[in-house]
């Protein structure tokens, strides 16, 4: 009995979803007017403008309650964030590329400060040569600022990632800040079927932010961001690691609260045919939709093809992708950013770091691809997989390839 | 046949300079919208350029990001293509380890004043001899039309639905007052006025910074609704006075309109940062 009702509970929550065309960046907007933050603070740059001129309207219109700072740049806006947050209130702002680049001095000091703020970023390609196209240079250039990453494949998970996104931020043990990332025009630009919840379902599920301790509190007066020289400075980054470290616990949490409430299931990462997979692949954000198109291909040849969506790139679910390439045969992993003086890009990195100490391992090959835009299509994804059986038939590999480049 | 050579022979078909100076083969057809009044300050920087008799190896154009910072792109010149907001640092460090090249930057109302006014106002009080022209049509472009530090009060933008709330700045009387020697205005409805500033900036030594007004009918235009390219432009006429022997600057300013065109500040005295640099130098190695 409880079962049925659980089950009809459910069914009208879902039924009270609304499909919506939106791009990836219509979708972050759509959201951040649901979560409706205290602060906005942003400066324009292709291919995130949308999120915030469309919210700025919102404001502009009395949807929200927002104040809204139109800065001169993102070293300002960032700035501006953290000062909003640090005050108390709820802050977001909106970045890609050059203009996240600009932001480097800001993100460390939000990481550094616990202040959970929510920043969607499209990610995009870093000059030069100047690109506008996306790619995931800019982010990984941000994997070690003490943020937490989260990629999304589409515009309903750029929808459902920054609505749990504020939860896993403000949670009292995680208190961190949090990119949720799309790829620049694929997503961003892209109009898709997005499933919307209606108002008061988003903002019962965010809640109200209430932060323990905050600048404007006049009965407990504290300091932030004090001088910390040998004495404490390390303990103090030290303790920064802590809340990584667990923050996987809680994005579980809210996921699985996310999904009794909205109906839509979320992990660390999301297994694409793996069971009994001989071959994976590795990837982040839209690829995964090819790459899944290229798995039901294989798979219907009778290969052996899986697939791994890494959701959370930090902190890295490095046991949990262990586990799931543990029988496989050959693993590939798809990077859209170089690591340039590194073996390979930065998720490779990880997933042979994840592996290594696993007796049996699936032999590894890494692709760069995808650079500044450039095109990945289910003929070059099945390519990957061709290459990984011939590594594990001749023992032939090229451990870093690229992918679609002109020599 | 025969007579059309002759003709041909007698009066020689010269093709503009600007053909001379842009990269036609390679980088046409250009980004810019129909109509954009962006096109009128590259014309008339090569038309000054090729006045004073410079050669295409003496000078380098430095740009930062906007439409605006696209004019570099398509001039067969030493061109460096930079970051939004920094093209004066980067121009400073050409200047610097070459000051006998000729060193121009291009930048809109955005990428001179909001992202990159620190460095504006600091290439000003240096008086290095770099000239600055800054396109101002007080929206960002590029973008898509979010309001900027030159939009003015109560004008609407992509991100100013009802209006703007902040002052905007005065581009030239911000130059003056951080130090620029040489400072002028134009709008692009005064085609040969445009070029004549640009000339006379490049003659100036010292930090020059020449303001040019211009049209972005794409967002501006359309959001204001001040209609397209022509009666933006048109307007510009009325919306202008040129600064003359008989109407100085304060009086064209007590007329309220707008736009006071023409050059308002000139210092020959102040000292230019590189000459200064080689003379602290030479001092330097003198004492040793
Ligand atoms: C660090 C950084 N932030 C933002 C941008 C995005 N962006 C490119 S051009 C531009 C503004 C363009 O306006 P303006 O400088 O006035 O030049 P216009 O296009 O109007 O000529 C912006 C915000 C960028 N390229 N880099
Ligand atoms: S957007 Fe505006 S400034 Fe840019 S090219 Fe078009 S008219 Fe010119």
């Amino acid at each position: 009995m409880a079962k049925v009702l659980q089950e009809a509970t459910k069914m009208t929550q879902v039924q009270k979803m609304v499909k919506k065309a939106l791009t990836g960046n219509e979708a972050a907007a759509y959201a951040m007017r649901q979560i409706n933050p205290d602060v906005v603070a942003a400066y324009p740059i292709t291919p995130a403008t949308e999120i915030v001129q469309i919210y700025s309207s919102y404001v502009a219109d009395g949807l929200v309650n927002t104040e809204f700072v139109a800065v001169e740049s993102e070293h300002s806006a960032m700035s501006a964030t953290v000062g909003a947050c640090a005050a108390g209130g709820r802050a977001m702002t909106a970045t890609s590329s050059q203009g996240l680049a600009l932001m480097w001095e800001m993100l460390y000091i939000a990481a550094g400060l616990r202040l959970p703020i929510v920043m969607p970023v499209t990610n995009r390609a870093l000059s030069a040569p100047i690109n506008i196209h996306g790619d995931h240079s800019d982010t990984m250039g941000a994997r070690d600022a003490g943020w937490i990453h989260i990629f999304s494949e589409n515009s309903q998970e750029v929808y459902d990632n920054i609505i749990q996104a504020i939860r896993i931020a403000e949670h009292k043990d995680v208190l961190l800040p949090v990119m949720v990332t799309m790829d620049g025009f694929i997503i961003s630009h892209a109009m898709e079927v997005v499933e919307v919840a209606p108002d008061e379902l988003v903002s019962k599920f965010v809640g109200i932010y209430k932060p323990d301790r905050y600048l404007l509190d006049i009965d407990n007066p504290m300091t932030m961001g004090g001088l910390d020289f040998t004495d404490y400075y390390f303990e103090h980054r030290r303790s920064l690691a802590e809340p990584m470290f667990h923050a996987k616990e809680h994005i579980l949490a809210v996921a699985s609260e996310f999904e009794r409430e909205f109906g839509r299931k979320y992990g660390l990462f999301e297994e694409y045919r793996m069971d009994n997979a001989e071959y994976a692949i590795v990837v982040l954000g839209s690829t995964a939709g090819t790459a899944k198109v290229a798995v039901d291909e294989l798979r219907e040849q009778g290969v052996k093809a899986g697939m791994i969506k890494v959701r959370i790139f930090r902190p890295f679910p490095y046991d949990e992708i262990a586990h799931a390439v543990s029988e496989c045969r050959a693993a590939a992993v798809l990077d859209r950013s170089d690591g340039l003086a590194g073996r390979g890009g930065p998720v490779f990195g990880e997933v042979r770091s994840a592996i290594c100490d696993m007796e049996k391992k699936p032999v590894t090959m890494n692709y760069v691809y995808g650079l500044g835009g450039r095109d990945i299509n289910v003929e070059m994804i099945k390519s990957v997989y061709k290459d990984l059986q011939r590594a594990v038939a001749t023992g032939e590999r090229a451990l870093v390839n690229y992918l679609g480049v002109r020599d | 046949m025969a007579e059309q050579t002759m003709v041909a022979t007698k009066h020689p078909v010269r093709r503009p300079a600007v053909h001379e100076w842009l990269r036609v083969k390679k980088k046409f057809p250009h980004l810019w919208c129909p109509g954009c009044g962006i096109g009128i300050v590259l014309g008339g920087t090569i038309r000054a350029l090729e006045s004073l008799g410079y050669s295409k190896d003496e000078v380098v154009m430095v740009a930062g990001i906007g439409c605006t910072g696209r004019i570099p792109v398509y001039v067969d010149c030493n061109t460096l293509h930079t970051t939004h907001g920094r093209a004066l640092s980067f121009a400073t460090g050409v200047k610097l380890a070459r000051p006998d090249l000729k060193v121009m930057t291009f930048m809109g109302d955005g990428d001179a004043l909001a992202i990159g006014g620190n460095h504006f106002i600091h290439a000003a009080r240096r008086n290095i001899d770099i000239t600055a022209i800054i396109v101002n049509n007080a929206i960002y472009g590029m973008t898509g039309g979010q309001c900027s530090p030159t939009t003015p009060l109560g004008k609407r933008a992509t991100t100013a639905v009802y209006g703007s709330v902040e002052p905007p700045f005065d581009t030239c009387e911000l130059a003056k007052s951080a130090g620029a020697s040489f400072v002028a205005r134009s709008t692009v409805y005064h085609v040969k006025h445009v070029e004549q500033m640009i000339r006379m900036a490049l003659e100036h030594k010292g930090f020059s910074v020449v303001e040019i007004i211009s049209n972005c009918h794409t967002y501006y235009g359309r959001i204001n609704m001040e209609g397209g390219a022509v009666e933006m432009v048109k307007a510009m006429r009325e919306k202008s006075i040129m600064v003359s022997e008989t109407m100085d600057y304060e009086k064209a300013r007590a007329t309220g309109k707008p736009y006071v065109i023409g050059v308002l500040h000139r210092d020959t005295e102040r000292p230019e940062y590189c000459e200064l640099y080689e003379q602290m130098m030479q001092e330097a190695i003198g004492r040793k």
